[in-house]
């Protein structure tokens, strides 16, 4: 039973496969429309990213070049173990390279360098449905997709704006894609939805525990939703990485003592690492932000 | 500082290590072996089939052996075995009035046809620790004398009994060669109907079936049960393959069944007569099949137009979230890391304490 040689490649069985492509194919012909699958028990526990792993491992061929990411990571336990079982169970290369790599796993970031045609991004996602929390009922939630009636949806940001003064939601904030489905992004930060946007490569989601694909085709159009009057606005950090000095891109922020002590680093290593290898004036070097 | 980050793969492989040595504790003392827990932790093996939905005592005691003893830790890792395992066929319904029984008892009849079989139950004892147990000394215990009771001829289910009289509504009819839905192969989707309900109980959490049961008795949604009859013993499974075209037996197997006699008034179309609530599972899990017994009439609102007000009658709420593996899993992610959300939750607090103080100030200068 431990043997990986009795396992086929990448886990799944083959007819397991086909069914998971099937719903891919149906997800990439109708952008954001939540597809239910036959989902399987998988060796690691929901909540894990088994729809991920099941994504990934119907998608990947011998020749692909995986690179697993969480929080932006290549190095977090989660994402190591992920990479170790295609490592295992299907034998192929991995890298931490954005740009090296064929097929991207992530949870809950996007890489911070663009990716290209031929690229596929797999999203692990816990609740696939938008509406889930304006609306508990499957039933009803898929009605109201199929009625395009996203009412819920505008009064939920409405309130918030009259509440706060502005959308007072950061992460897995709501995007419509190719003017049609409300799709939930997955809980990325709201810095990442501006780059599913007419993104070369092909994004696919992968929620295990709900049995749900969706799909986004390359160049699809997602919008972030919001109002004239209150556009979306990007998380914005008010200073660059301490480690390779790079702006404009996502911070993890790292408590360094119980004094107070913060330092603010790349949530994408590879990124980090990449900028701090490339010979520029950038790069301050490792120092505490003070508070 | 930020090195904590990183070197997740060193850290996994000590967990395992010391995983390994917690599983394995004192070791002066012998280790457990998979024979003793199949033999001696019967029940906790039955309920990691049940739930598993896989019949294999031995590797439900390798399960428990390797979970520590925690029992859903266990099923998680039967299922996983279980999801690579390919499907031959599908075997005919098992015929549970065949059964070789080794108890059975009625609340609703004082004696009948088959008689009343109590069996090796807790029911009567005394929940007095018994020191014999400890130290291994207690010796090899008897077997009672027992009466030659349908040892060969059918015991008659009561609900039958009662369906002689019109007294309760039949079992749905159903030819025996319509597909049966598997939750396991197909995305459940609601409204469900009853077979897929059953597959789904029948995987379902104890606990939780537990809970929901005991809600129907306390009012949320009651359905006035009589246990009609909980039996346990053991069936033959066949299998028909198709290149034969006859069926051959493939072994026997325990089950324990449960069927609910409930009330039920009557409407225009049919006359008043008791309805049903049925459980069924691997082994002897007497208070898993009463439990799946009481929710599946609960469930079975909709279908006698009853009016849906609990719990335990809502088929999503309810078989959303019977699945304990599912529901361990998603709980339990929680304890991945999720400080990228968490960094843009804390930058959106800190704007939004900047606001507030603001306007305190504002506030205070006016």
């Amino acid at each position: 039973m431990s043997d990986a040689a009795t396992y086929n490649f990448g886990y799944l069985d083959e007819q397991t496969k086909r069914m998971i492509r099937r719903a891919l194919l149906k997800a990439m012909a109708i952008p954001g429309y939540q597809v239910p699958f036959a989902s399987r028990e998988m060796p690691m526990p929901y909540g894990w990213g088994t729809g991920g792993v099941q994504v990934t491992a119907s998608v990947l061929g011998a020749d692909d070049t995986l690179k697993v990411i969480d929080q932006g990571a290549d190095d977090t336990t989660n994402a190591v173990s992920i990479r170790k079982f295609f490592e295992r169970t299907a034998g192929i290369a991995t890298t931490t390279h954005t740009s090296e790599a064929t097929v991207i796993q992530t949870r809950h970031r996007i890489p911070e360098a663009p990716l290209r045609e031929g690229q596929i991004l797999v999203y692990q996602v816990p609740i696939p449905e938008p509406l889930r929390f304006l609306e508990p009922r499957e039933t009803e939630t898929r009605r109201l997709h199929a009625l395009e009636d996203y009412g819920l949806m505008q009064v939920k940001l409405y309130e918030d704006i009259a509440r706060h003064g502005h959308i007072a939601t950061t992460y897995a904030y709501p995007v419509k894609v190719d003017g049609r489905y409300i799709m939930d992004p997955s809980p990325t930060p709201k810095f990442d939805n501006p780059k599913m946007d007419m993104c070369p490569a092909i994004q696919l989601f992968g929620a295990g525990r709900e049995k749900r694909i969706y799909a986004l085709p390359p160049y699809t159009k997602v919008v972030s939703l919001d109002f004239e009057d209150h556009p979306f606005e990007r998380t914005k950090f008010d200073r660059g990485c301490a480690l390779c000095g790079s702006e404009g891109i996502y911070l993890d922020e790292v408590v360094t003592d119980d004094r107070g002590g913060r330092m603010f680093v790349c949530s994408d290593t590879d990124f980090c690492e990449s900028q701090r290898a490339a010979p520029s004036e950038a790069g301050h070097g490792l120092h505490e932000v003070p508070r | 500082m930020y090195v904590a980050v990183k070197g997740g793969e060193s850290a996994i492989a000590a967990a395992h290590t010391l995983l390994a040595k917690e599983r394995r504790g004192d070791p002066a003392v012998p280790e457990l072996t998979t024979e003793q827990i199949r033999e001696q932790l019967t029940l906790a093996v039955d309920r990691v089939m049940s739930e598993g939905s896989l019949y294999d005592r031995d590797l439900a005691a390798l399960a428990i052996k390797q979970a520590r003893g925690d029992l859903i830790e266990a099923i998680f890792l039967v299922r996983a075995y279980r999801s690579t395992l390919p499907r031959f066929g599908y075997a005919e319904p098992i015929e549970t009035s065949a059964m070789t029984i080794r108890r059975r008892i009625s609340a609703t009849f004082k004696d009948l046809p088959g008689g009343q079989v109590l069996g090796p139950t807790f029911d009567y004892t005394h929940r007095l620790l018994d020191d014999s147990l400890n130290g291994g000394a207690a010796g090899t215990p008897s077997s009672p004398a027992r009466k030659p009771v349908s040892e060969d001829a059918k015991v008659p289910h009561v609900a039958d009994l009662l369906g002689h009289q019109g007294l309760i509504e039949p079992n749905p009819e159903t030819e025996s060669a319509a597909p049966v839905g598997d939750l396991t192969r197909d995305p459940l989707s609601f409204p469900a109907e009853r077979d897929l309900r059953l597959q789904s109980l029948a995987r379902g959490d104890e606990g939780l079936l537990l809970a929901l049961g005991y809600s129907t008795q306390r009012g949320y949604g009651r359905t006035h049960p009589f246990a009609g009859e909980i039996r346990l013993g053991e069936v033959e499974v066949h299998l028909a393959p198709e290149e034969l075209g006859f069926e051959v037996p493939l072994g026997t197997i325990t089950v324990t069944e449960c069927e609910m006699v409930n009330q039920f008034k009557g409407s225009a179309e049919s006359p008043p007569q008791f309805t049903r609530g049925y459980g069924l599972a691997f082994g002897h899990c007497e208070r898993k099949t009463m439990s799946m017994a009481l929710v599946d009439r609960a469930l079975r609102a909709r279908e006698l137009g009853e009016e849906i007000v609990a719990p335990a009658q809502d088929e999503e709420f309810v078989l959303s979230h019977a699945d304990n593996v599912q529901a361990t899993g998603f709980v339990e992610h929680l304890k991945l890391p999720h400080y990228v959300d968490f960094q843009a939750e804390l930058q959106l607090v800190r704007q939004m304490r900047r606001e507030w103080e603001d306007a305190q100030r504002k506030e205070a200068a006016e």
